[in-house]
């Protein structure tokens, strides 16, 4: 296929249309036994007209797939120690130290150490578990807000919400991710919810503890060596955070 | 620009003829199955070639003890190493089908799976305090320890699990997908992708998985990661995303914004998609690919595609084209084909959108250099991938129906000589060249004149040989249009032997239009 020369001139010029030669149909045209009519194509999704392309990107997804389920190349790299206060943890490879960081050191409730898999549900552990006008607002309005990105339901109280995860969205009974408040108050019915819930703590094997505690290497693995972590490593302002409009604020004085 | 993150996967010690052969296995196995509308299999998904040994280690079908220590020891083991190794030693063991069946059946050996039923209501409240043997709910708990490195390795078995054909196998790895969805809200682009994945091989495996993952909130939670920086994070996104818009009930429960929260026009993808697509410094071929190929599901389910309109689809695809044109100039990168197929679909269904006349008429299409991006892209087809150009000419036909502009464009860049010379190609890609010519010469005379004299007619009295009734047919009703248009042109046909090339096809079905035709050129 010979393409004119300024074609590929055109292409990079100037934005702009064609000034219309004038259009002067005659009836006669396309008029029977004739029929030919301009008109827009559309093809719905199963249509044969897509086979070949559908192909190829299935031929191209087979090859990335497969690829990813292979082994995963981990490069090497010196030993190196994770810097965090308490934390001794040793890496040879920067995915491990990546994955490391974002699970145990990135979302941590500066009250209680616990680790969160995402900032929004350590907000939610946060204002639940620590913040005593949440406990008094909660006994006068719904306050206990839906754990699902983008269900803006609210429930009265922690159990509440429980049902609705599983119900509505189809949670497991024992979502990790919502255990109920610990108090010393033995009061309140959250008692044998408690209770299951330190038995729960007490069956999943010690790796697991109770909603991901910080670093708690036993003592043996402790090593003091002097490596830093390479310097390309950056993993913006760090570790724990407690409450953070209050922090804000408190900075801005 | 054009960065690519994957090298093409080339198997140690096969020979390029080898290669060509599995490709063209592939190619009979992956067009049988689209005949059959089955093209989304878990079977398909992977190419399963036989003998790619990683590096030496050759899978083990594991029987149930062996799993059962291997899991043991990862959970209770007192050296990180040695746990960590646990869990690579399972997720080689569960590469085989056998080991798979294996470790889920154990899963049922209590005959109790405390998940989403809920705690069974004769144990009360001590259900939780009941420790299951199935290793399933091992490997979740596993997924969800504090010990990252085995959460890496965790997710890996699942992995691995979620790819298996059987549907048992997979089906058992749904007590996970609450903890995959919350982990795309992280932060480790690693574990985020491995998790896409799982979801995505998940998705495939039946409308039941779908069925639970609509409402745990995976478009939500895709919604909310495809803001991630992370291309490995975004490509492994667009990959399960591009699943769940192929599923068959999309079209109806996933697609449409009519139930907030779970579907897709109404979140925020659909923005963050057009996003991606934009041209410039920051534009990834393989995340590009993926979600055009998203795109190109919610566009052809034709749900609402107003709506994309009003996002500015058109522009941004069209700013894409040209890209693409520039691109394919520049450079041999494998794969542009793969991104400009979806992008010329998009581009022609929505075309036919009646919101394209609203805003002013292809308005935001109206720019000659589409034109010229276009052919570009279909002789690089030509080249690389002919079985494209008819995807390229449905385009050129959807720009040229209603627009004289685009027609006037055709003609002032002298593109009609080029387009002719793709007539020898199929009778597909010659229906669409000969439509294509049509829709120039309908508009007139004005038109017409451009297209005779000229290596119209030539090529015209050449296709009335082809022996196609469509392709003929289609040349029947150009030659009708050019004769009323420029009679002259008639004149032209009769001294070239027109009427011979006429008369072998005066006893098919094509006759009324044959006799027309005779008599208008003899008589005018």
């Amino acid at each position: 296929m010979q393409l004119p020369p300024a074609l590929h001139a055109r292409l990079a010029g100037a934005p702009g249309a064609a000034e219309p030669l004038p259009v002067e149909r005659n009836p006669k045209a396309g008029a029977a036994p004739f029929r030919f009519m301009a008109r827009l194509v559309r093809f719905p999704r199963e249509h044969e007209f897509f086979e070949e392309g559908d192909v190829q990107r299935h031929l191209y997804l087979q090859d990335v797939l497969t690829q990813v389920a292979g082994e995963p190349e981990k490069p090497r790299v010196p030993e190196f120690t994770c810097q965090v206060a308490g934390c001794c943890q040793v890496f040879d490879a920067l995915e491990d130290y990546e994955h490391h960081y974002h699970t145990l050191h990135r979302n941590v409730c500066s009250f209680c150490k616990r680790a969160f898999p995402s900032g929004h549900l350590l907000d939610v552990h946060i204002l639940e578990w620590h913040d005593s006008l949440f406990q008094i607002l909660s006994e006068r309005q719904d306050m206990y807000q839906c754990l699902v990105e983008g269900c803006t339901e609210k429930f009265k109280t922690s159990k509440d919400r429980k049902d609705h995860l599983v119900n509505r969205h189809l949670y497991p009974v024992d979502f990790r991710f919502d255990k109920p408040r610990k108090t010393r108050s033995l009061a309140t019915p959250q008692v044998t919810v408690q209770v299951s819930a330190e038995a729960l703590g007490a069956d999943w094997e010690q790796s697991e503890g109770d909603a991901m505690e910080g670093c708690s290497e036993p003592a043996s693995e402790r090593r003091t060596c002097g490596h830093r972590i390479p310097p390309i490593i950056c993993f913006g302002q760090g570790a724990s955070r407690g409450f953070k409009s209050t922090k804000k604020r408190n900075k801005h004085q | 620009m054009w960065s690519r993150r994957r090298g093409s996967l080339m198997p140690a010690g096969c020979g390029l003829e080898e290669l060509r052969r599995r490709r063209r296995e592939r190619e009979a196995v992956l067009r049988k199955a689209r005949r059959e509308q089955q093209l989304i299999s878990k079977r398909l998904l992977r190419d399963d070639a036989p003998g790619e040994a990683e590096e030496g280690c050759v899978a083990m079908i594991l029987g149930e003890a062996e799993i059962q220590q291997f899991l043991r020891l990862a959970q209770r083991g007192t050296e990180e190493k040695e746990r960590e190794r646990a869990l690579v030693s399972l997720r080689r063991g569960l590469q085989h089908p056998e080991t798979q069946q294996t470790f889920i059946w154990s899963v049922w050996v209590d005959g109790q799976e405390c998940g989403k039923d809920g705690p069974q209501a004769e144990q009360g409240s001590g259900a939780h305090s009941r420790r299951l043997e199935g290793s399933m709910r091992t490997l979740v708990g596993l997924l969800t320890s504090n010990q990252a490195l085995l959460q890496l390795e965790a997710a890996r078995c699942l992995h691995e699990l979620s790819h298996s054909e059987q549907s048992a196998v997979a089906e058992a790895c749904l007590p996970a997908t609450s903890y995959l969805l919350t982990y795309l809200s992280g932060h480790s682009s690693d574990f985020i992708e491995l998790c896409l994945y799982t979801l995505g091989n998940l998705i495939v495996e039946s409308e039941a998985v779908r069925r639970q993952l609509l409402p745990q909130g995976i478009v939500p939670a895709l919604a909310a990661c495809i803001q991630s920086p992370h291309l490995t994070v975004l490509e492994a996104l667009g990959y399960a995303l591009s699943q769940l818009l192929q599923a068959k009930e999309a079209p109806e429960k996933i697609i449409p914004s009519v139930s907030a929260g779970s579907s897709v026009l109404a979140s925020t993808l659909p923005q963050h998609m057009l996003r991606l697509l934009q041209p410039g410094p920051k534009l990834n071929l393989g995340v590009a690919m993926e979600f055009a190929w998203c795109l190109h599901y919610i566009t052809c389910s034709q749900v609402n595609n107003d709506l994309l309109i009003t996002h500015g689809a058109l522009s941004t695809l069209g700013l894409l084209l040209l890209d693409l044109a520039g691109a394919v100039q520049r450079t041999e990168d494998a794969g542009l084909e793969l991104l400009a197929c979806p992008v010329l679909r998009c581009l022609s269904n929505l075309l036919t959108e009646a919101a394209v006349e609203a805003v002013g008429g292809q308005m935001q299409l109206r720019d000659e250099r589409v034109v010229a991006a276009l052919f570009i892209l279909l002789e690089f087809f030509l080249w690389k991938q002919p079985s494209l150009l008819p995807e390229g000419l449905w385009l050129l036909n959807n720009l040229t129906a209603n627009s004289p502009s685009f027609c006037t464009s055709l003609l002032s860049l002298d593109l009609i000589q080029p387009l002719l010379q793709l007539l020898p190609v199929s009778n597909v890609v010659s229906i669409l060249v000969l439509t294509v010519l049509c829709n120039i010469a309908e508009k007139g005379p004005a038109y017409c004149q451009h297209l005779w004299p000229g290596p119209l007619l030539p090529s015209l009295l050449d296709t009335l040989a082809f022996s196609d009734t469509e392709v003929v047919g289609q040349s029947l009703e150009l030659l009708q249009l050019l004769f009323l248009y420029q009679p002259e042109a008639a004149q032209a046909f009769l001294q070239q032997s027109g009427l011979q090339a006429l008369e072998r096809h005066e006893e098919t079905q094509l006759q009324d239009r044959v006799h027309a035709l005779q008599q208008i050129a003899l008589h005018g």
